[in-house]
């Protein structure tokens, strides 16, 4: 939609890393091809969103305005970008931020990106992600650009792949910790971005590292790979490993993640995620979106079998020196500080100090293992941070910090490696863009996904909640208890979880309720999660509440906490010794809902003034659409016809004849990898397996022209090298283009005959062949 | 230099008496109503924000917002589609849009008349770093079709033309004139 879209490639060629800059084009030809009909719609919906490019509510065209649901005239109305998914709709923008290392340059071009494409926002996930709203799917190539330019990929950020890698964001300066587990976490990510094992999952994948097993901010028991620091010694010395856990995850049915370990090797890291990801590629289920996460399989299988699985799997792994190549310069990535350490002057603790600034300090700052430093945490109101305070907080870190910032699954940002000294000023300075409040970790920090703000399954507004509950708690934070103060609020709009209300002390979930012929908000309360522990158990619904009344029943349920405790009782202790029942009666009479006529703000959700619907939800694209390995390189290959064609029409005919070559052998091989996944990307290699296994069995004969279309492709590798005149090239793509339908014919045969090893298209690497099967 | 996604915004006269919750209320009937004749598809709420877009109607051609930036309250017109036709004609279109959305905004009887803008200052920006980065270069191409239309906004009075000196932001001028002027004025100037 920018009218500079056609320029950034070529202004920004030489400051991306060749791989993004290609990755990237492939993206924009991808969406040129959609445009032109030339790519499902299903396919092209995988495709962005394994580059982070997401649906947003109301892109099915369609739009509650409290009287009725009234269409939305998109100019492209027609096309597409996913099913039910119309191209003009505003989407999400998801940006991965491995374990939430940001320096400045990328906070400034974030803040640029949030105010040229976005809304003026940059959202903070509770995965260590940014995200950007209200983007127009024309612009992502450029956004992406912009970002790749800065050193940040946003491939497979959505889809089912592995998602971002987040850690603690106190690795490497927490007293606490056994060490840091930064170098690891960013190796992980490096690893297992585009690892070919990768690439078929049922669904998404997620990863997280701990330096301790104490704390909460690395949340490793609620996900599919977990690893915590921990160390033992042997032949005298220190060796560094994992505790570490698989089969974690939310959702609507929360799993906490099993023991698979109790002490990985750092060197076996790697290694053992990458077995994982291909034993969750090969059994992890395809058809049923609801069960194909990996805690599914590892309850299925029960953890012991998994683990037998697993390791049978990695002892047929092919060495990768890269499994251990980061281990040797694991100090090369250590952080230092801009400034000399130096202690708080004592005139600014107590009545001396600015207004302000001790609440601040008491919540909102950490000090270090490294004495004289600290961590101070800028609180963002929802995880939210608009792009001239983000340019500002580059400048900021620029004076007190280097590029040690991260972002954290609380939604908020940290600054490491601050002189203790400096605290004072820091404080001030962040006070006068606005980003000043206290609060950080307590009660006020209150999470939240964006429910129906943005997300397309959201059922109730849980940013609206939290917006108001973050208000009236803020206004009496100070003269909480301080067993209240340390509660942990989360709000999902939906059993989906994405606000991870299952670990809060007080969590919610959108639900909604009939009433008359009214549908209501409301929130089911979800009480007594540990977010400690690395979110060390879940919490349990004791009811839903209508969502005007959940600040009634916060302040009520605290209440009860801090009259009824008993002396150090934890929260989660007090609520086992009330009992569920007692609970239930607590919130009894906050169940009703006054009639519309009596009271009609029950019939809105918060920041909302139309009457609640659910009529605005739409299909979830969470789960990503599931394109099987086999169409995904069946598209690539014929987006490799396109790019030739285009080199045909630039006068490029040398390269526009090799690229419609590469195109058949891509085609081939997709075909190939039915059958033999592991098979390299060597031509003679996929044309020896393609005619034993496609030509002489027939199996690629077309009912009508039988193997022609395969002779196109022996033959083109016979001259594979050109030369390549117009007319040559122009020849060659045609069969080239001939050649690709030709295989995706062959595909649904093999789909409708039901001769797939197995119905997603992809195959174990023991499959039968189609001989057999 | 090719101007386009033209972004205006007018301040409010006193924001005191006003609650940016209303505001939710009032995009979402401009939205049922389709107004201006624009695609009109969401209302986004940021009032949690310090110094922020407040609230925004996100439409498809361009957006409007209640927005806080700078701590200023004003009308934000950001314009997201193209435009066709010269700069002149998009300078005053975008103006135009936000000056129609001032007075729908002044005249909408739950305000209650509490909302007024200041005609006598507004600030444009070009959101766009690529097209039009903040230099003096661009200042330069721009500035005549700028002046052409204050000339039109303003008849005979005096005003003044400030850049935006942080480099890093978009490229961005506030224009200022003396004596007093409202929205209507300057939609009747524009149209005369």
């Amino acid at each position: 939609m920018k009218a500079s879209n056609q320029f950034w490639r070529e202004r920004l060629l030489e400051e991306m890393p060749a791989d993004l800059a290609r990755e990237i084009d492939i993206y924009e030809m991808e969406l040129e091809l959609r445009r032109l009909g030339k790519i499902d719609e299903k396919v092209l919906a995988e495709t962005r969103l394994r580059r982070g490019v997401y649906g947003q509510r109301y892109d099915n065209g369609q739009r509650w305005d409290g009287e009725a649901t009234r269409q939305l005239q998109y100019p492209s109305a027609a096309l597409t970008k996913g099913p039910s998914t119309l191209w003009d709709a505003p989407g999400m923008q998801r940006i991965k931020i491995p374990f939430g290392g940001l320096n400045v340059r990328q906070l400034e071009v974030l803040a640029d990106l949030a105010e040229e494409y976005s809304d003026g926002i940059a959202h903070v996930t509770t995965r260590q992600d940014f995200q950007l709203h209200f983007i127009h799917i024309d612009d992502t190539p450029s956004l992406m650009r912009r970002l790749a330019a800065s050193g940040i990929t946003t491939r497979e950020a959505c889809g089912n792949t592995v998602r971002n890698v987040t850690a603690c964001p106190y690795s490497g300066v927490c007293p606490d910790e056994v060490f840091d587990v930064t170098p690891y976490a960013r190796a992980c990510a490096r690893f297992l971005l585009g690892h070919p094992d990768c690439q078929d999952f049922g669904r998404k994948f997620k990863a997280a590292f701990s330096g301790c097993k104490s704390h909460g901010c690395g949340l490793v028991n609620l996900h599919d790979l977990g690893a915590i620091a921990v160390t033992r010694t042997g032949n005298g010395k220190e060796q560094r490993g994992f505790e570490f856990y698989v089969g974690g995850g939310l959702g609507s049915v929360p799993h906490q993640a099993k023991l698979f370990d109790p002490f990985l090797p750092e060197e076996e890291l790697l290694p053992t995620a990458q077995a994982i990801s291909r034993v969750f590629a090969r059994l992890g289920e395809k058809k049923n979106r609801n069960r194909a996460r990996l805690k599914f399989l590892v309850s299925d299988l029960g953890v012991e079998e998994f683990r037998k699985i697993v390791l049978q799997e990695r002892a047929t792994l092919a060495h990768d020196s890269r499994w251990t190549a980061f281990l040797k310069d694991l100090a090369a990535h250590a952080e230092t500080a801009l400034k000399p350490a130096a202690a708080l002057p004592p005139a600014f603790r107590g009545a001396a100090s600015p207004p302000g600034f001790d609440r601040w300090l008491k919540t909102n700052v950490f000090s270090q293992k490294q004495p004289g430093y600290a961590v101070a945490t800028v609180t963002l109101p929802l995880g939210d941070i608009t792009s001239v305070q983000l340019r500002k907080l580059a400048d900021i870190a620029r004076r007190f910090v280097k590029d040690t910032i991260r972002t954290t699954v609380e939604q908020n940002i940290v600054l490491r490696w601050v002189s203790e000294g400096d605290l004072p000023e820091l404080y001030g300075a962040l006070a006068s863009i606005g980003l000043g409040q206290p609060g950080a970790g307590t009660i006020v920090d209150i999470t939240a996904c964006p429910g129906t703000d943005t997300c397309k399954l959201g059922i109730a507004s849980s940013r609206g909640l939290a917006a108001e509950l973050r208000t009236r708690l803020a206004e009496q934070s100070h003269q909480m208890d301080q067993a209240v103060q340390n509660m942990h609020i989360k709000v999902s709009g939906c059993f989906n979880a994405c606000g991870q209300h299952h670990i809060a002390d007080l969590g919610f979930y959108g639900v909604s309720r009939h009433v008359a012929s009214y549908t209501v908000p409301h929130f089911q309360v979800v009480l007594g999660g540990r977010w400690t522990d690395n979110a060390g158990s879940y919490g349990l619904a004791m009811g839903a509440v209508p969502s005007k009344r959940i600040p009634e029943a916060v302040l009520r349920i605290t209440g009860r906490y801090v009259a009824d405790r008993r002396k150090d009782e934890s929260f989660q202790d007090f609520l086992q010794r009330l009992g569920k029942a007692e609970i239930k009666k607590l919130l009894q009479d906050l169940v009703s809902v006054p009639s519309h006529d009596v009271d009609p703000s029950f019939y809105a959700d918060w920041g909302d003034t139309r009457v609640f619907t659910l009529g605005d939800l739409g299909a979830g694209e969470c789960a990503g659409e599931v394109v099987s390995r086999v169409e995904f390189e069946l598209t690539a290959a014929e987006r490799q016809v396109f790019e030739s064609q285009v080199l045909l029409d630039e006068g490029e005919f040398q390269k526009a004849g090799e690229t419609a070559c590469a195109s058949m052998v891509q085609a081939a091989g997709a075909l190939v990898k039915i059958f033999l996944p592991d098979i390299a990307g060597d031509a003679d290699k996929i044309l020896g397996e393609f005619r034993t296994r496609f030509y002489d069995t027939e199996l690629f004969f077309d009912p009508y022209a039988g193997g022609k279309f395969a002779q196109y492709l022996f033959r083109a590798q016979q001259r594979a090298a050109g030369p390549y005149s117009a007319e040559v090239a122009h020849r060659r793509i045609e069969e080239a283009q001939l050649f690709v339908e030709a295989a995706y014919s062959c595909y649904g045969r093999l789909q409708a005959k039901r001769m797939l090893p197995l119905d997603s298209g992809s195959a174990p690497a023991t499959a039968a062949s189609p001989e057999t099967a | 230099m090719e101007v386009q996604h033209v972004n205006v915004k007018f301040f409010a006269a006193d924001s005191r008496a006003l609650d940016l919750a209303g505001f939710i209320g009032i995009f979402n009937e401009w939205i049922r109503e389709r107004v201006g004749g624009e695609l009109l598809v969401d209302v986004a709420d940021y009032r949690h924000v310090s110094a922020g877009p407040g609230v925004m109607l996100i439409g498809h051609q361009a957006n409007y917002s209640m927005d806080e930036t700078g701590d200023r309250l004003g009308l934000l017109y950001n314009r997201k589609a193209p435009m066709n036709g010269d700069t002149g004609r998009r300078l005053a279109q975008a103006v135009r849009s936000a000056l129609t959305a001032c007075r729908r905004l002044e005249q909408e009887p739950l305000l209650d008349g509490r909302l007024k803008f200041i005609g006598s200052e507004f600030e444009m920006l070009l959101n766009d770093r690529l097209l039009a980065p903040n230099t003096e270069e661009t200042f330069a191409a721009f500035e005549p079709d700028l002046r052409t239309l204050c000339s039109r906004l303003y008849p005979s009075a005096v005003y003044t033309v400030q850049q935006n000196t942080d480099l890093r932001e978009r490229f961005g001028v506030r224009v200022k004139a003396v004596g007093s002027f409202t929205a209507l004025d300057l939609l009747r100037n524009l149209e005369s």
